[in-house]
């Protein structure tokens, strides 16, 4: 087991804490990707509070490790995690999606502290973290990458121009999350535009694939550790998620890609969250 | 064979036995061993850009990613966040379109230091036709914020470019032809600077605003017109699109009260769509016409046919320039009664 029970229930506090803070900050906002955000939310959490190489102090460290949030629509996820890390202040969320506020729906890294790279057009965060990845290596840097891509947005043909040369140019310090939520906007993924078999498409480019469940916090943790052992391949691990995770009457609803919340309907969701982790014993 | 450049003088010898992307390449190389942060890719056209010099000089500092100018484009973005300077090569069409949406948010919009050279512009690789063809770069990569556009005029222009390019925060996009192209210049001391113009000829009937290949050529027209016909044809190289020299314009407006752009781009959104602008914008007409290729796709042909065919050789300059002496406008010295 990678995690012990103690850094296992910071986790779970955290992730309950930040998706009591995405469901106000989705009210406040009129509007978030909270469904999306949600199901990616817990990789996040192990990643930024367990693993990556990174000091709030200093984030600029040419030597840290790098995350790129390749489905760009899930900032409602990564904005709160990156404050809670203690990039910037909370304050700073309140003015989500206002006028010239540093965080909209899609994350901006020249104006977010601790943001790696603007993404938001879908298909091209991978190759940026290919890029990372690449510089690391010519630069004889020992940091990790690490991205994250939606399923859905793993139509588009760039991720695969990307993926054949990740596993060309034997990027084994590249690791890829795939948050497999089943939800497009226009409806389930296998139905809009199917990916399945999706490991062996991973396999077939060259891939080192690891398949969990991506809202289970131990699995992440143990699937990243996987990774960071890896030395030919690059590894994707395919997260299979709850889009909506957390908030029941979301939860694999297409239709709660992108919503807004009422006080009264913030509250429903309060709730659930407690009662799901109620139920986990956190 | 031509033999090693050293130090920073182009002599005439190089200037005519190398073509202006070899140049290109070995410039790159020349600055690689300077700045170790420089890193070259390319996407299966290392040969055709001459890129490839830097790479069998430096191999462990070249990536080829094969035929994905998208993934180059955020690979590149991807290195520049880790602190290399990236130089990306491939032909200026799939520079400016295949991979437009990569170079805009990708790069521009995280204004990272990335330097594009984009060969084969405009309709330089003739043969190959509109799908090969390059008229419409300038207009896109002039409209992303953060970007700048350099269209040197010759290989020797395409040196001092590349060496400029390095100092010059951000994203630059430098478009060169395919190669083959006889050079203006005969030697890179003559003080260029991004963003400033060169006024290659003096005059005082009509100004020509010229980039790229029409630089020459409208030197040559410049120098028949002149002994021919007694005009006088002041001949600016307006090698930086973007950010334009506007006061090279508006002297050229005020001393000339006559203009006309030469590009190898459609006439829409490019060079003379960027001095329309500056022109429109100071209230102050004068006569003006933008020669181009007249928003049509281009023809299949050897470059110096098509030159010849769209008017943007000295036989076709001469022409136009003539066109133009004969437009009518208001030229009094009063120009408040034309606002």
């Amino acid at each position: 087991m990678a995690l012990t029970n103690d850094e296992y229930i910071r986790l779970m506090e955290t992730a309950k804490k930040l998706r009591h803070e995405m469901v106000n900050i989705t009210m406040e906002a009129g509007g978030a990707h909270i469904g999306g955000g949600l199901s990616a939310l817990d990789i996040m959490v192990v990643l930024y509070f367990k693993y990556l190489n990174i000091d709030p102090a200093h984030p600029d460290d040419p030597d840290r490790d790098r995350f790129v949030l390749s489905k760009g629509h899930a900032a409602i996820a990564y904005a709160p995690v990156l404050a809670e890390r203690g990039f910037f202040g909370k304050k700073l969320l309140d003015d989500f999606n206002k006028f010239k506020s540093p965080f909209g729906m899609h994350p901006d890294a020249n104006k977010i502290n601790g943001c790696d790279a603007s993404t938001g057009s879908l298909g091209h965060g991978l190759s940026i973290a290919t890029g990372m990845a690449l510089g690391a290596r010519l630069q004889g840097k020992k940091f990790r990458t690490y991205c994250m891509v939606g399923d859905g947005e793993l139509n588009e043909g760039s991720n695969w121009e990307a993926a054949m040369s990740g596993a060309h140019f034997k990027l084994a310090n590249l690791t890829v999350f795939v948050d497999r939520n089943m939800h497009m906007i226009d409806g389930p993924v296998e139905k809009i535009m199917g990916l399945e078999p999706l490991d062996e498409k991973w396999k077939a480019f060259g891939w080192q694939v690891i398949q969990i469940n991506g809202n289970d916090v131990k699995q992440i943790a143990d699937a990243i550790e996987t990774a960071q052992k890896a030395t030919e391949k690059p590894v994707v691990i395919i997260a299979k998620t709850v889009k909506g995770y957390g908030v029941d009457f979301m939860e694999n609803q297409t239709a709660w890609h992108y919503g807004s919340l009422d006080s009264e309907l913030a509250e429903k969701a309060h709730q659930s969250i407690d009662k799901v982790y109620a139920a986990m014993g956190a | 064979m031509s033999k090693e450049i050293t130090g920073t003088t182009w002599t005439v010898y190089d200037a005519n036995t190398l073509t202006q992307n070899e140049i290109y390449g070995r410039v790159l190389c020349e600055l690689g061993e300077k700045h170790p942060e420089i890193v070259g890719l390319s996407a299966d056209l290392a040969k055709s850009t001459k890129i490839g010099i830097f790479q069998e000089k430096f191999p462990n500092r070249f990536i080829n990613v094969g035929i994905a100018e998208q993934n180059m484009f955020g690979i590149a973005a991807g290195m520049a966040r880790t602190g290399l300077l990236p130089f990306v090569s491939t032909m200026a069409v799939f520079a400016s379109m295949r991979a437009a949406e990569q170079v805009r948010t990708d790069i521009c919009y995280q204004n990272l230091n990335v330097k594009i050279i984009a060969t084969h512009g405009g309709v330089s690789f003739g043969p190959a036709g509109t799908t090969h063809h390059a008229t419409e770069d300038i207009a896109i990569m002039r409209s992303f914020a953060n970007m700048t556009v350099i269209v040197p005029a010759d290989g020797i222009e395409t040196a001092n470019a590349v060496r400029a390019a390095v100092d010059w925060p951000g994203p630059v996009y430098i478009r060169t032809g395919r190669g083959f192209e006889p050079n203006y210049y005969t030697t890179e001391d003559y003080g260029f600077k991004i963003g400033k113009s060169v006024e290659i000829r003096e005059g005082t009937d009509i100004t020509i605003i010229a980039m790229g290949i029409t630089v020459l050529q409208a030197a040559e027209a410049s120098d028949f017109l002149k002994k021919n016909l007694g005009l006088s044809i002041r001949v600016i190289n307006m090698h930086t699109i973007k950010p334009l020299d506007e006061e090279a314009i508006m002297k050229a407006v005020t001393e000339t009260r006559r203009i006309i752009t030469f590009e190898e781009h459609n006439i829409v959104g490019g060079l003379g769509t960027a001095v329309a602008d500056v022109i429109a914008q100071s209230g102050k007409g004068c006569a003006f016409t933008k020669v181009g290729f007249p928003d049509v796709y281009s023809e299949v042909g050897y470059p110096e046919d098509l030159y010849a065919y769209y008017k943007l050789d000295a036989n076709g300059i001469i022409e136009k320039v003539q066109e133009v002496m004969q437009k009518d406008f208001e030229e009094d010295e009063n120009w408040d009664d034309e606002f």
